[in-house]
Parts: structure tokens; sequence; C-alpha cells
């Protein structure tokens, strides 16, 4: 019944190809050329994060601190407290725990401009394991006060996210994975904007809400039900966990009435929890599910192996669609008496 | 000597009007960490009142001087050394600690004109002092950072990685103070977690060490005039003060971390700062 998407591909051949975090590195030097206040920090991770591309062309307005995340956010506070626009790269799991508290005392609690790039997200460094694994960070960053969270959901949209970041005010953390994902989007010019979702497929009998690489999962998913089982399958890429789209959320609420919420990421706190909280308020009925990882840490391996694993592809996504399309999720049709 | 007899005793008079106003506000509080306030507020009274190139009308001037107080909680001496230099009217510390009050235990940059940086959870302030030194020299403004921390305080791993990216960097438009009044929350700062040889400490990590009484204004002077000529490497000075210095029956007592106090025992208070002054000719 399921589609049969086999992963190992993303990392073997995808590698040469322009991947999530060069581009984001790219994007940065044409921003650098037209803003002298941006630049770029990282702790010993220039490299792999891919904002060695902007030290390059830069070498005077970049500095790395070595393996010292703390330091490197507290800097960053100092730095934006001249008049600097600081970029600050390092892994997901290092930014929103070992620096947890610089990320939120040093930069939120003082509203400073500030922009977080922080790679391997989720299992994307799949075979390094739970220390290097990040399925707590959009919970923890979302929790910050002043804090913009953003999921692009491939390379193309982190470039968007970056760009739209620069004119955003405030602290912004822009979670991309290792690198090696492939894209969903072809081109830029599809309308990214901070805080508004992008509907990727219409559709009227359910609703996937993606952010991060699921987009593109939860679209071959919709593509496969819909050839497969005429299964009209809404999916929206929620790119921005905060401030969330709640007009969108709503909108499917009404219209299609069983909501999915698909990311990489444990099912507390992220986007599956933060919809959850619009749908409550709303008083509305609604079919729910939240998908992503269990309230476990999780396994070493290749990350599409994790994804499959976990039932994070499009084949478990395809499953929980069905799952959730033989609930009845209410008695009647009637909304008057609902809230 | 860095300071004439004027300027000295100029200080000096500040310091002693200001040591008076802590134990008010102090009593009007309810309490504030009034030890350390007192160890420190001789470095921020010369800093200050003598060298910090700053304008209060212009609190966020680009180019003006920067000064951390990382030891957040001495905000019981900062907030009336930020009055005093004209910041703020004075009588907004009526309020120290109340409801909605710009001034709590621990600075608020966003609510008090002239403060620098938010600070109080420790161990953050020179990472973010040493983001300052790095935003002058990438953008060439000439403007000095200067740095305040508690010495218990260094226990916290943070301060030694911006120590090492401080002289990595050769920021000597970076200036740090260890407020050594050896004593923190559970007691005294050796016994609870040791920092000595602290001196060596520094020097290992590639800094200029300066050890001076930091309750002494001229030395206090003395050893920023020299720090700002640094060419090679950052400098920290190690000033050795006096927890709850002025107030005898506060002077180096871990209880007087933090404290409050009743008019009976601010009264006492008050007479022993007018006699540590009245030694000094003030």
């Amino acid at each position: 019944m399921s589609k049969e998407i086999t992963g190992t591909t993303w990392t073997v051949y995808d590698a040469n190809t322009l991947t999530q975090n060069e581009i984001y590195g790219r994007v940065l030097c044409e921003l650098g050329e037209k803003h002298p206040e941006i630049v770029g920090l990282s702790a010993d991770l220039a490299k792999s994060t891919k904002i060695g591309i902007f030290q390059e062309k830069f070498p005077d307005r970049f500095i790395n601190v070595g393996i010292a995340e703390q330091n490197m956010f507290g800097i960053a506070a100092g730095m934006a407290r001249t008049g600097l626009l600081p970029f600050v790269s390092t892994m997901a799991a290092f930014t929103s725990m070992r620096a947890a508290e610089q990320v939120r005392t040093d930069i939120c609690y003082q509203n400073l401009n500030v922009k977080i790039i922080a790679t391997h997200g989720g299992v994307s460094f799949g075979s390094a394991g739970t220390t290097h694994h990040a399925t707590e960070d959009i919970a923890i960053m979302r929790s910050f006060a002043n804090m913009t969270v953003i999921v692009p959901a491939d390379g193309i949209e982190t470039a968007n996210a970056v760009r739209a970041a620069v004119d955003w005010p405030g602290p912004v953390y822009i979670r991309t994975g290792r690198g090696f994902e492939p894209n969903y989007y072809q081109k830029e010019d599809y309308g990214f904007e901070i805080g508004k979702s992008v509907l990727v497929r219409e559709g009227t009998d359910i609703t996937i809400i993606a952010t991060g690489i699921t987009v593109l999962q939860a679209a071959e998913a919709a593509d496969f039900l819909k050839k497969n089982h005429g299964l009209s399958v809404r999916v929206i890429n929620m790119h921005t966990i905060k401030p969330l789209d709640e007009e969108a959320v709503m909108k499917a609420v009404t219209e299609t009435r069983r909501i999915i919420t698909f990311e990489e990421h444990n099912v507390i706190g992220g986007l599956g929890t933060a919809v959850a909280d619009v749908i409550a308020q709303s008083g509305k009925g609604c079919a729910f599910t939240k998908v992503g990882f269990p309230d476990v840490y999780s396994e070493v391996g290749y990350p599409e192996d994790l994804y499959a694993y976990y039932k994070l592809d499009a084949n478990g996504i395809i499953e929980k669609v069905q799952e959730v399309m033989q609930k009845d999720f209410e008695e009647d049709e009637n909304w008057e008496d609902e809230f | 000597m860095a300071l004439t007899i004027e300027e000295y005793n100029h200080l000096l008079q500040t310091a002693k009007k200001l040591r008076h106003e802590i134990v008010e506000i102090t009593m009007k509080a309810g309490g504030a960490h009034i030890g350390g306030g007192l160890s420190v507020l001789d470095i921020l009274v010369t800093l200050y009142f003598k060298y910090l190139n700053i304008d209060p009308e212009k609190p966020d001037a680009p180019d003006r001087d920067r000064l951390v107080l990382s030891k957040g909680h001495a905000a019981i001496a900062y907030a009336p050394v930020l009055a005093e230099r004209g910041f703020f009217d004075k009588k907004l510390l009526d309020d120290f600690n109340k409801f909605k009050s710009p001034f709590g235990m621990h600075p608020d940059a966003n609510k008090i004109p002239g403060c620098d940086a938010s600070t109080g959870s420790l161990g953050h302030g020179l990472p973010i002092a040493t983001g300052m030194a790095l935003g002058a020299r990438l953008q060439e403004k000439k403007f000095r950072t200067y740095c305040i921390v508690g010495d218990g305080e260094l226990n916290e791993g943070s301060n030694w990685e911006a120590a090492m990216t401080g002289a990595h960097y050769k920021l000597t438009n970076l200036t740090v103070f260890v407020d050594r009044n050896m004593q923190m929350i559970d007691g005294p700062v050796e016994e609870i977690m040791g920092l000595e040889p602290l001196s060596d400490k520094w020097k290992a990590f590639g800094w200029d060490v300066l050890e001076i009484n930091g309750n002494d204004i001229q030395q206090v002077a003395n050893a920023i005039e020299k720090a700002q000529q640094a060419t090679e490497k950052p400098v920290v000075i190690i000033a050795k003060t006096v927890k709850g210095y002025g107030v005898d029956f506060m002077e180096d007592k871990t209880q007087w971390h933090y404290g409050s106090l009743d008019s009976e025992l601010a009264e006492k208070a008050h007479h022993s700062i007018d006699a540590v002054y009245e030694k000094l000719g003030i």
C-alpha cells in the first residue's frame, strides 16, 4: 500500500550538489557585500557549517572562538551591542543546549539583532549519535521570548530565510540539516515570508502541516495518496514555527477537519505542540495527530535509515494519514455547540 | 600618581556619599547584595567619575566606552553610581527591588540608561565584553571596554573561554577587573572552590596581570592608566578588596553577601563609613 522510498541515495549522491548549508554560506557572502555590519562567528565548525565561505571572502569580519559555544554567543551579544549584525553558526544541539542560557539571557532577553544558523538539526548527523542529534531545539528556542524560529524545508528556503532574517528585527534561529538533504524547491521566488506558511499541495480531506525536511516527504506522500487512494491531502510548509501562521492552521481546521503535524523533532514542544495550542484554543473539533520522534534518544545510523525507522519519511506519513482518515473525528457536523 | 590631590579627594567624597546611599537603598529595598556592592564600589567610582568616556545625555552614543558589570548582583552599587553620574534621577532608586521598578537585584540594560549589558547570571559578562572589544576592533572604533568580574564568578568556565579569546585576538582595548573579595555565598572562595594561584592562571591564559588594593582609589587609577597603555596583551587587574568595605560589621563576612538592614543597623553602618573616611581626611 505504501510507496517505496529508500533514502541512502541522499547521502551518497547529493553530497556533490549544492547543499543546504553551502547555499546559506553563499547567500551570506552576497549579503556581506551590501551589509558591512554583518560579521560571522563560528566555534571551530566553520567548514562543517559552511559559514567558512563567508570567512574566505571576508576574513576580517569573521571570528572563530574555538570550541567555546557559550563564549561565542556572549561575544555575539557584545558585538550586536556595538552595532554589528552577527551571524552565528554551530550545530543545533550546541546552540540550543550548551549555549541555551547565553542565547536566552545575553541575546533574547536584550532582544539583540543576532542571527543564528543552527546546522545538523534533527538526526541529520545520523551516525554521530545522540550527542550530535538535536530533537529538542525547536521546543527550547520557541520558548524564548523575542526569538523567531525558522525551519527551512531545504537549501533554497534556507537562502530565503537568511535573506529575510537580515531585515527581520531581533534574534532569529534558523534550523537547517547537515546539508546533504535533497531540495524540495527548484527556485527561490515562491513567496517566502517569515511568519507565513506556504501551501505546497491543495487538499480537502486532510492537512499535513510539515516543517523542514518533512515537507518533501509530505508532498510525495500526498501525491501517492491522491494517485493510489483518491485522497485529497493538503500539505502546508510551516517554515516559521514562531510566530506561527495561525490563520493557515485554522483554515485547515475548518476546511479539512483532520490535521497531522510532521517534524524531525521530539513530538513534545515543537511544531506539533504549537499547532495543537492553536487548535485547542479555538474550541473547534478536529482530528489531530503529531508525527515526530517519540520521547526517546535517537539511534545511530544514516539519517535516511533513521527517518524510516522512526516513520518520519513518506511511507510513515502515508500510514499515518490512512490511520487518521479512518477515525471518526466527531459525532456530528454541528460546530455551533463546540465553543 | 595618576590622580591629582583634588581628583583623589573628589573620588573619595563620591565613594563616601555613595556608600551612605547604598546603605539607605538597601534598607528601603528590604535587602541587597550589599557586601559585594561595597567591595566593588571604589572601582566603579574611579571608572565612572574619572576614566570612562561617556555622556549621560547620550547614553547610547556609539563611540562611548563600555562597562560590563559581570558580577551583576552588585547592582546595589552600580545603580547609585549611574544615578550620581547623571544618567537618571536618583529618586527612582527609592523603588529598588519593588514591583515594576527598573532596578532589581541584577541590572537590566533594557531599563537602565547607561547600563551596557544585562547581567546577573554569572560567567556571562566577560564574553559579552569580549564581543564589544572585538566590535570596536572590527569597526575601527577607539572606545575601550571594561569588565568587572567577581572572584567567585571565575568558577564559571565561560570566563576562561573568553580569557582565551581575549588573548588570542590581543584585545588590548579590553580591561578586566577581578573584584577579589574572597567571599562567595557559601563561604570563603578558597574554601568553596579555590582559585589560587589566580595571577598565574591569567598569565598562563596570555594576559598581563596587575595586582592592587581595589579599595584604594589611587591604586585603581594607576592600574587603569597602565592598562590603557597595553599594546600586546589584554590586562587583568586583580583588585584585592574587602567584602562589605567601609561597614565594620560587614567586612569580610560571608553572611553579608546578601543582607538587609533595619534603621538601627543602618545607623551603625553610617557611623562606620564616616569613621573610615575621617581617617582618610574626608
